[in-house]
């Protein structure tokens, strides 16, 4: 069953360096396709590193791998991601008259991919 | 026989090996560029030292660069690709210039985009193309500190250079960034080590605060982390206002945003007891909910703790020459980002004119875009709208919209190959120190022959004015 949970894009250092070597390379493609979860989520959700999972706005829907972090490091109901591709994927184009959409907490169903 | 002859191969295998100082580059045409900038990111680092082999054309060290500077330096080598494509097929330089200019005179709502990896005097030459053919102009700026730019129109900014920063903060915090992964040398170069005139130990005389919505990489340089539920930034920012004001606040206001009432006092009485503060904020707060809101009563706080200290906020901008973009656009149109010549004089519109909603609406017929890859980052409406219209891109490496462009120019590496000016995110003007030649010419070379060929196809006249 689905579960919504808040999706927050953001940099990292690999997504920077990577983007260097190319953002048409495979480095920058695994880089932004990969979601970290809270480690509580992912045992809920029967999720284990290396996972595939969708990821489903009201605009788009993207699958991505799921890599679990230490529950003091991201909130229950977080999911980080490096930007790029799959994140735009999600993102709605209102900018509420500023020029700026929601990119950084969105609301996305989650269901694990068999 | 010789003494050597003489040893054992146990005595040959003891033996420590005579340490012979190995030249890394021997044979190598070498040359080194002292004071080099790394423009990777909006710090700018002005103290680089590269090695270049001057006949390979690549940087082989790049000394005092974070991983993204060094990542930034080594992976722009020279490159095969054809110069120009039009329609996909290698043009003559020429032929890719005609195109653009025709492209740009014939649309009815062009625009441009990117500019932020651009040097100012590009971005000059790309407003004067936008104002001769009466087009829209747009930078990164709109989906990065955008509503920081609405904000200070708004409020106002107290600032600073980050050299006073270095020499007087003693009170340092970050609010929605992490700079440890996004501008490494943030905290050595500028905020958080370094001595300063005033701060002679370093880090041990100031507090750094951290705000964020999750733990990173920059939470163990904080003194303090604050943990702001996601979406509450306005809400704590308030309270904070008011208490500095001494004036009351929601009892339930741990419940609201994660955070207690014994944290927020605690950083009040900091900030109002501290020399010289320094709130730097990221797009933690411009991108989520509340934009220029959060950015607003984040300035808004600083200027009221200038009744009880020294206290200044700053955007920590994103790409090498972002601010400059603001500048130089703000200089040449009145207003930095999405702005409109379509009526024949500059109009400032955000979320009219910036770029994601004249995509997303379906209004741009053409679109130039400069050292940015909208088409892969922006919302899925804005790319199925790219995906229809004439695309010029101009670009140092390939990307999704350089590979759906109509006329792509491959474009030499600001800083690495070409010179020109940038601003620091403290809107301090630095000079580029390039370290070898590129085969492809710099973007202020393409832009000036597409105005140079849509000056001469109008004849002097002005493009047409809408209604
Ligand atoms: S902090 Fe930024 S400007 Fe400085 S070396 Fe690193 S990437 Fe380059």
């Amino acid at each position: 069953m689905a579960e919504t949970m808040i999706l927050v894009p953001g940099r990292s250092q690999s997504q920077g360096t990577s983007l260097n070597e190319g953002k048409l390379e495979d480095e920058y493609k695994r880089v932004t396709s990969t979601a970290e979860l809270n480690e509580k989520d992912m045992q809920r959700l029967k999720l284990k590193d290396g996972d595939k999972i969708k990821l489903k706005s009201d605009v788009g829907q993207t699958v991505v791998t799921c890599k679990g972090k230490k529950h003091e490091d991201l909130p229950l109901g977080m999911i980080f991601i490096p930007y790029g591709p799959p994140s735009s994927e999600l993102m709605a184009s209102d900018t509420a008259g500023t020029g700026m959409p929601l990119s950084k907490h969105m609301e996305v169903k989650v269901t694990k991919v068999k | 026989m010789t003494k050597e002859a003489t040893q054992t191969d146990a005595q040959v295998k003891n033996k420590k090996p005579v340490s012979k100082k190995v030249d890394p580059y021997e044979g190598k045409n070498i040359k080194i560029v002292k004071d080099a900038t790394c423009t990777f990111c909006g710090c700018v680092c002005d103290d680089m030292e590269l090695t270049v082999d001057v006949d390979e054309h690549r940087i082989l060290k790049a000394k005092k660069a974070c991983v993204l500077g060094r990542a930034w330096f080594y992976e722009h080598k020279v490159d095969t690709r054809p110069g120009v494509l039009i329609d996909g097929k290698e043009a003559t330089f020429q032929e890719g210039v005609e195109a653009a200019a025709q492209i740009l005179i014939d649309a009815k709502f062009p625009t441009t985009y990117g500019m932020s990896d651009s040097t100012c005097e590009s971005q000059r030459v790309t407003v004067e193309i936008m104002d001769t053919i009466n087009g829209n102009i747009d930078t990164t700026t709109s989906v990065c500190h955008g509503p920081s730019g609405m904000a200070f129109q708004g409020v106002g900014e107290s600032t600073a250079t980050l050299g006073e920063v270095k020499n007087r903060a003693d009170l340092v915090i970050y609010w929605g960034g992490n700079p440890a992964e996004s501008h490494p040398r943030h905290f050595t170069r500028y905020a958080v080590t370094p001595k300063g005139m005033y701060i002679p130990n370093g880090k041990k005389d100031r507090t750094v605060v951290l705000v964020d919505v999750r733990r990173t990489p920059s939470t163990p340089v904080a003194d303090i982390f604050m943990q702001v539920k996601p979406g509450k930034d306005f809400e704590v920012l308030w309270a904070l206002r008011a208490l500095v004001k001494g004036k009351k606040i929601a009892n339930d206001i741990e419940k609201q945003t994660g955070v207690s009432r014994e944290v927020l006092d605690d950083l009040v009485d900091r900030m109002k007891n501290c020399q010289f503060g320094v709130l730097f904020f990221g797009m933690g707060l411009t991108m989520t909910r509340g934009r220029h809101f959060n950015s607003g009563a984040l300035l808004s706080l600083a200027a009221d703790l200038n009744e009880f200290t020294h206290f200044v906020a700053k955007p920590v901008r994103g790409h090498g020459n972002v601010t400059g973009a603001d500048n130089v656009v703000s200089w040449q149109t009145g207003y930095p980002f999405g702005v409109n010549f379509n009526r024949g004089y500059p109009r400032f519109n955000p979320g009219e004119f910036t770029t994601t909603d004249v995509l997303s609406r379906g209004e741009a017929d053409a679109a130039m875009i400069i050292a940015s890859d909208p088409a892969s980052n922006f919302p899925k409406a804005a790319i199925e709208h790219m995906k229809k219209i004439p695309i010029i891109s101009l670009d140092t490496k390939d990307t999704v919209t350089s590979s759906i462009a109509k006329v792509r120019f491959a474009v030499s590496t600001y800083g690495i190959n070409t010179g020109g000016t940038v601003y620091r995110m403290d809107d301090v003007p630095i000079t580029l120190r390039p370290a070898f030649e590129s085969t492809y010419p710099g973007d202020q070379e393409v832009l000036e022959a597409i105005r140079d060929r849509v000056k001469k196809l109008l004849s002097g006249k002005k493009a047409r004015v809408a209604a």
